[in-house]
């Protein structure tokens, strides 16, 4: 133990002491030592060499966002620091475990402007949950502890390790015993049983109650936890864009997403309710809309691990800071044992649920807007692709689906039936265009026995695609990509119809042609023009051995729908273009 | 909007008054006056912070994300004592030195430099008392002023002592394992 070793060295030796397998990362000057190190380390730490930094944050976020692990990241300093800026701040915004790890001009020239020095802790200091310079080798076995402690902990989030140079270099020998300082780092896992009671009272004292879960409840594995409450109690569950898969589409108390583009029923039985539970969600404004104006007669009883979001956005009447799973247990926990005492609730419960599901039938239901009247005349509607990939997934089991953003990102949320936690991956509070390519490199490492469905858009599509040589010189295969191509920046587009009198401003987009670019990748490519074709693609697609890539050339001018208008409240929902019949 | 006194402990790393300071100009606050020192407990400094601001109770809560923020008071309505000092250097020529040697002792200040047409003036009092002295000087001609900008404690046996939240700090806190 008390060998000799190099700041880089232990920098390895720390990563798997931690249980890191994998990191994704670009060599450079500045850290060349730990790319140097690494390579005595290789059997038990993988590099993924990366096109593009951000692919590289990108794809640690995504096995990050599929596993609940920490994500690993490398960057050399300047340049390649920067380039890690955007998925450093995605997974601030997600609170995804991430490490990012920049190499550092050599500590005497620091503050010089030396060759590809970058401050990149003062630049990350307000998108990460933490950072550290670190200048001098033998602190490194401390920060690496406390750095990954804290970016796995409480709520989690991205952490970053600036390692100067010499640094890395340095010989040392390392103190591996280490006692985390932390006296300001406390996160609250057990909910206070007070407050739990407080909630039960309402909850159960409630009429039209709802649940909404967040991307709390997939964070901290309370997927059986919650199941369980919501039979317990019969209340209709919401799930939030990353909600998504926290509670089964087919279940009978699942009534869908909430939201800009939440379905109707949804919306409306938030602007009813007369008790809001929310567990793990964070109130963001694609949620609540004008958040002065949201379920303005519920009584609101928030869970969150992190104590700044309760009263953040929306008045809380029981605040409750705790992980979901402990809390929900602690829930099951002080219910009374009767069902006696749940009998006046589960009547409210059913009789308000069939309200909902009667609000369901009359608006825009799924399977309605599948079948828009309106789509008829085109020769490849978007909802097609989704319903055939829908089929798919559902015949074949065994799927995650890694979405970019934009129409695309909605129509997957709607349209999809999710099932499973984590098998819905997409960049949520950042809203990143670029995420979905090298976010699913990360996940098909993560899960190499998963078909991982890429759906992006042509535009987010040409951000990032460089990682498909990534994915091939890995010898990764199981990386199908559908591009929704609709030759525009479809959302904005969208918002450009309906609010600025169709001035297609900076909208309009051309691209390669997709297949071909995807066969100069080594990748088969598919080009889908029609409905007639989409089915047997993505047969194609699950028969080949290796990634494949299809075009779907879409009908371009098609809107998501339902529509809340930026800060208008839920209550004002768009159902349809007004051109259209 | 409300002028607020925020008292934080935080521990002594490099960039935590970066840190403090960022989350305060990431909503676009002006900060009145802020001051940084040791406190009684090594490895702890204390802050005390003066902004205007509207919600303060979101503010503090986002000071305690920052990992090294061990405990932060918004003590505005609390009991408590306030100081704040100022240097001033005053046009003084020897037919005004009176007069200002008198308004000196009136407001306890000390005159702690004297040149040939200055005066170097210590005042240490509450902020309301050193903004008075500063109003009734100015006349003189203040060439150069520094003031250091609020600290504050509160009274009695209520407070902020550090070493309560050092001494639990040894070892990990506990780790939820996330089961899927
Ligand atoms: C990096 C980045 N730049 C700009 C935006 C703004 N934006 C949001 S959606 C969108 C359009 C996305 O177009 P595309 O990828 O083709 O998807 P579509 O909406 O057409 O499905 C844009 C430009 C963004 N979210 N991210
Ligand atoms: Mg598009």
């Amino acid at each position: 133990m008390s060998e000799k070793r190099t700041g880089a060295q232990v920098m390895c030796e720390a990563l798997i002491r931690n249980g890191v397998e994998v990191m994704f990362g670009i060599p450079g000057g500045a850290i060349m030592p730990f790319y140097h190190a690494m390579w005595e380390y290789r059997d038990k730490l993988r590099h993924v060499l990366c096109r593009h930094e951000q692919g590289a944050g990108h794809a640690a976020e995504g096995y990050a966002r599929a596993t609940g692990r920490l994500g690993v990241c490398i960057g050399t300093s300047g340049p390649g620091a920067t380039n890690l800026v955007t998925p450093i701040a995605d997974a601030m915004m997600d609170s995804v475990p991430l490490l990012a790890i920049t190499g550092q001009v050599a500590s005497h020239v620091l503050g010089k402007d030396a060759f590809q020095e970058t401050d990149i802790t003062g630049i990350t200091m307000p998108i990460t949950k933490h950072n550290y310079l670190v200048k001098r080798a033998e602190d490194l076995p401390y920060v690496f502890e406390e750095a990954i402690y804290i970016a796995t902990t409480g709520r989690p989030g991205p952490v970053l390790i600036d390692v100067t140079k010499d640094a890395q270099q340095a010989t040392i020998v390392p103190d591996w015993n280490i006692k985390l300082d932390l006296p300001g780092y406390k996160p609250n896992y057990r909910p206070n049983l007070k407050q739990v009671r407080e909630a039960i009272k309402l909850i159960l004292s409630a009429k039209k109650p709802l649940i909404i879960a967040g991307h709390g409840i997939i964070m901290s594995g309370a997927v059986e936890e919650l199941r369980a409450f919501a039979e317990r109690t019969r209340i209709p569950v919401i799930t939030t864009l990353h909600g998504i898969g926290a509670f089964p589409e087919d279940h009978p108390l699942s009534i869908g997403m909430p939201g800009m583009h939440g379905w109707v029923h949804v919306n409306r039985a938030i602007q009813e309710c007369d008790v809001l539970f929310n567990i793990g969600g964070r109130f963001d404004d694609r949620v609540t809309g004008k958040a002065s104006t949201f379920a303005p007669n519920a009584k609101v009883i928030h869970v969150d691990i992190d104590p700044s979001e309760i009263g953040k956005n929306v008045k809380v009447t029981v605040p409750i800071v705790a992980d979901a799973r402990l809390a929900l247990q602690a829930f099951l926990n002080e219910f009374p044992p009767d069902n006696e005492a749940f009998a006046e609730l589960h009547g409210h419960a059913s009789d308000w649920m069939e309200h909902i599901r009667e609000m369901q039938a009359k608006h825009q239901p799924k399977q309605q807007y599948l079948n828009r009247a309106d789509t008829e005349n085109m020769s490849l509607p978007p909802h097609d692709v989704y319903a055939a990939l829908t089929k798919a997934l559902n015949s074949r089991g065994n799927y995650r689906v890694v979405t970019d953003v934009g129409q695309h990102q909605m129509w997957a949320a709607q349209l999809i039936d999710w099932y499973r936690p984590r098998t819905h991956i997409t960049s949520g509070g950042a809203g990143t265009m670029g995420f979905a390519v090298p976010a699913a490199l990360g996940v098909a490492i993560a899960h190499p026995n998963d078909t991982v469905w890429v759906i992006c858009g042509d535009g987010g599509f040409q951000m990032t695609n460089q990682e498909m040589a990534t994915i091939v010189q890995e010898g990764i295969k199981n990386i199908k990509i559908a591009v929704i191509n609709n030759g525009y920046l479809g959302m904005v587009r969208q918002w450009q119809e309906l609010f600025e009198n169709k001035r297609y401003s900076g909208t309009p987009l051309s691209g390669p042609d997709f297949a071909k670019l995807a066969e100069a990748y080594y990748w088969k490519g598919i080009t889908v023009e029609h409905t007639s074709q989409v089915e047997a693609a993505i047969e194609e697609a699950y028969a080949t051995d290796g990634p494949v890539l299809i075009d779907f050339r879409v009908e371009r001018e098609v809107n998501v729908f339902p529509m809340v208008p930026q800060n208008k409240s839920i209550s004002e929902m768009i159902l349809e273009s007004p051109h259209r019949s | 909007m409300k002028k607020h006194t925020i008292v934080a402990l935080v521990q002594d790393r490099p960039g935590v008054l970066s840190r403090v300071v960022g989350l305060i100009r990431r909503r676009g606050y002006n900060i009145e006056s802020l001051a940084v020192g040791h406190s009684e407990t090594p490895g702890v400094s204390r802050m005390t912070i003066v902004v205007e601001w509207e919600d303060v109770e979101q503010v503090v809560k986002q000071l305690y994300r920052l990992i090294e923020v061990l405990k932060v008071s918004d003590v505005t309505n609390d009991p408590i004592v306030e100081r704040e000092m100022a240097l001033m250097k005053l046009h003084a020529p020897p037919s005004k030195r009176p007069e200002i040697v008198a308004l000196t002792e009136v407001f306890d200040a000390k005159i702690v430099d004297v040149g040939a047409n200055t005066m170097v003036i210590e005042m240490t009092g509450s902020p309301a008392k050193v903004q008075n002295f500063v109003d009734v000087i100015r006349p003189y001609g203040i060439k150069e002023m520094m003031r250091t900008g609020r600290i504050a404690m509160v009274r009695g046996a209520r407070g902020h002592n550090a070493e309560e939240y050092v001494e639990n700090a040894n070892g990990h806190a506990e780790r939820v394992p996330v089961m899927n």
